[in-house]
């Protein structure tokens, strides 16, 4: 089962590579991981998904608290939350095909960021799922690079996340 | 008045208590040696990096203080790993220094630079790379609080050369802040409550005791604990000495080769007290065959150590010493309650008698040839009650678990998790300059003795009286017995074809050596080791296929243990 979790940590040398490294070292799988800095500049804040059975999360979640540089460890998966992608596509666009292009962008709300005469780069944002959409639909008009940034979430409701 | 990094360092570990730190000078540390020259810390130089940690790690286990290690960077940090990786699978506090290149050469691949944060990692508790000399104090400050507190463990300082040479006003903190790491200590008393009920109702309670007791010295209240409700005590490879071994509910050693009785009491309780006990796979066997009646209650410091390996109907999380004073007190309200509970598992100490009976431990006797589990019981028969033992891994280590009587918390310090060969001689020179007075055993076997033999020259040159009795039976015995008993005896790289000449190499040391191989000198040659005011080299030839046993196979349940070799 899918599970993601907000990670805050200490904004400090090698920070990253522990984290990297419980996963690797303990065969727990990341399947994406997004990092920056939170407003206060000693914390920073991960988005990290992942899979497995409740016994494995359960590992994951503890061995996470046990870093000493983090902070505090929430699994977002029982939780109301919003959840944001960012993609990049540059998809091949020549004569025939640049109209289809600009059709598929404005049905997803995504936005043209570059332009050439063979093609054009797409922001799209939204859920990990909208994006796969966007992608199936975009495939057969040629993609030349996708860039996934992985997903950031937030929970729903006025109550923030804090360390 | 300004000090230097180096001088910091060592003002730093002053403060923190620490009278000894076991090292290896180089040149990233060059400038913390000048210091140490002038210093009242106590240094003692061993032969390898190695050592120095297993040293500094049996100096721990034996006190309970803060084992330190100095070592310079590149070749020097590396060799520190395997003694790191030793004291964080078996939880011991250390502190270990390392010296790195000047910062500006950090990732240049500049003479003896190895990135020794990136490789122990995963083997430290945390580790620290120094880069701007304000951090130090307080780096140095929390190191040692997380070290010590919680599960304990070993942590890494990396400090860089130019670090050491500046120099700013010095104030150590006193206090540590850190909002990643808040060890629990008191356990939820509602939670011991709970324990108590269900220990008060079990009729069949058995209590599985691992190192987390040794190390949070809740060797008391466990014997009290015991012997107010009468409950059969196992305990695992790192709790040998939390509970007496000729105590009359003591059941040894459970797991692979544990007694029969504590691994058919596991397999037949209908409560298992886990105390700070992880559920190794050396002590379970298959897991869906260990303590499949029991309910399970686990108090242990470490949340993520709690339904790890096993599901269990109650966790506790706190300090041991805490928790179990706690449920001490709790017990102690209700004296009708434990008289019934005494009399309700009368039956099952019975039952427990009975497969004491049936197969107590023993080996079968020699007078031709040397047995080693009769050397582990002479040892245990003729050394003084505070005795402190060491060992290597292999076959000596299992029986000197199986056959050496245990008395006093902190004397049996072994290599539990991670198994690692070398390290009994290093770590009884550590526990011999903690305890200059009291008797060092380190019971090794003639494949681990030479992974860490050059450590005989340490010994002499501090006139460090540890007794070292090899049991040589020429092979790699623990492999051998897997060889013999699942490959067909297909004796692959086990057999140490060259004989040794050990009574010759401790006197090239200038240490003491005796040899025999006569049953009748196993005795004469045990006093007379004990009676030399210096290091003594025993070896003990003993005979060459002796196995191990109970063993049980792997894959197997623990209740399905080979009797007979």
């Amino acid at each position: 089962m899918k599970h993601t979790i907000s990670v805050l940590v200490e904004n400090e040398f090698g920070v990253l590579a522990r984290v990297a490294g419980l996963f690797s070292g303990r065969g727990f799988n990341i399947e994406s991981l997004s990092v920056a800095p939170t407003l206060e500049p000693d914390t920073s804040r991960m988005t990290i998904v992942t899979r497995g059975d409740d016994r494995i999360l359960e590992q994951i979640t503890k061995q996470l608290n046990k870093v000493i540089s983090i902070i505090k460890v929430v699994d977002f998966t029982d939780e109301e939350y919003v959840e944001r992608e960012l993609a990049l596509v540059k998809v091949t666009a020549e004569s025939d095909s640049r109209a289809e292009v600009l059709r598929i962008v404005d049905i997803f709300r995504a936005k043209v960021v570059d332009v050439t005469p063979k093609s054009y780069t797409i922001e799209i944002t939204g859920a990990p799922g909208k994006i796969d959409a966007a992608l199936v639909l975009l495939t057969p008009l040629g993609i030349k690079e996708v860039v996934r940034s992985g997903p950031v979430v937030i929970g729903r409701g006025s109550k923030g996340v804090s360390n | 008045m300004k000090l230097t990094g180096s001088q910091i360092l060592l003002e730093s570990l002053r403060l923190e208590g620490v009278e000894t730190v076991f090292g290896y000078p180089g040149g990233a540390v060059i400038n913390i040696y000048d210091d140490l020259y002038d210093s009242p810390i106590k240094h003692i130089l061993t032969r390898h990096e190695q050592a120095a940690v297993h040293a500094a790690d049996g100096y721990a286990r034996t006190t309970g203080e803060v084992g330190v290690v100095i070592a310079t960077s590149g070749p020097g940090a590396t060799n520190t790993v395997t003694g790191i990786a030793t004291a964080y699978m078996d939880s011991i506090p250390m502190v270990i220094i390392t010296g790195q290149v000047p910062t500006a050469l950090i990732g240049n691949d500049a003479f003896q630079e190895a990135d020794i944060c990136g490789i122990t990692r995963p083997c430290t508790k945390h580790n620290f790379l120094v880069q701007d000399l304000r951090d130090l104090p307080r780096m140095i400050k929390e190191a040692f609080f997380i070290a010590r507190t919680g599960r304990p463990g070993p942590v890494l300082i990396d400090l860089p050369k130019d670090i050491q040479v500046a120099s700013m006003k010095f104030n150590y903190p006193e206090t540590v802040k850190m909002r990643g790491y808040k060890p629990t200590i008191d356990g939820d008393e509602r939670q011991i409550g709970k324990a108590a009920q269900m220990i008060l109702k079990a009729k069949r309670p058995v209590l599985y005791v691992g190192g987390g007791a040794s190390l949070a010295n809740a060797d008391q209240e466990l014997l009290k604990l015991a012997e107010l409700l009468q409950v059969p005590v196992t305990t695992t490879l790192m709790a040998m000495a939390a509970f007496p071994g000729e105590h009359p509910l003591s059941l040894g050693m459970l797991g692979m080769h544990g007694t029969y009785f504590a691994n058919m009491a596991v397999t037949e309780c209908d409560l298992l007290v886990a105390i700070g006990a992880r559920f190794d796979d050396r002590v379970t066997g298959r897991i869906d065959a260990f303590a499949k009646k029991a309910k399970i209650i686990q108090f242990d410091i470490d949340p993520s150590s709690i339904h790890k390996i096993i599901r269990v109907d109650l966790p506790v999380v706190g300090d041991l010493e805490s928790v179990l004073t706690s449920l001490l007190r709790q017990l102690d309200e209700k004296p009708q309650d434990i008289s019934i509970q005494i009399e309700q598992t009368s039956a099952w100490r019975k039952e427990i008698s009975g497969w004491k009976a049936k197969h107590p431990m023993g080996y079968q006797a020699s007078k031709s040839v040397i047995k080693p589990q009769y050397v582990i019981e002479k040892l245990s028969e003729l050394s003084n009650r505070d005795a402190i033992i060491t060992t290597e891994v292999g076959q000596h280590q299992m029986w000197a678990a199986q056959f050496f009587k245990f008395r006093q918390a902190r004397t049996f310090l072994t290599s539990g998790g991670l198994g690692t060969m070398g390290y009994g001689l290093p770590a009884a020179l550590g526990a011999q300059v903690a305890f200059p007075d009291r008797q060092v055993i380190d019971i090794s076997g003639d494949g681990s003795f030479q992974m860490n033999s050059q450590e005989l020259a340490t010994l002499v040159q501090y006139r460090l009286p540890v007794k070292i009795a090899i049991l040589n039976n020429n092979f790699l015995g623990m492999v051998r017995q897997w060889q013999q008993l699942f490959f067909d005896k297909r004796y692959s790289q086990t057999c140490m074809e060259l004989p040794i000449d050990f009574v010759k190499l401790a006197e090239a040391y200038g240490a003491t050596g005796l040899s025999t191989d006569k049953v009748d000198d196993v005795e004469t040659v045990i006093k007379k080791a004990f009676e030399v005011d210096g290091p003594v080299l025993m070896e003990f030839k003993v005979s060459r296929e002796e196995n191990v046993i109970p063993m049980v196979p792997a894959g197997k349940g623990i209740h399905e243990m080979v009797l007979a070799s």
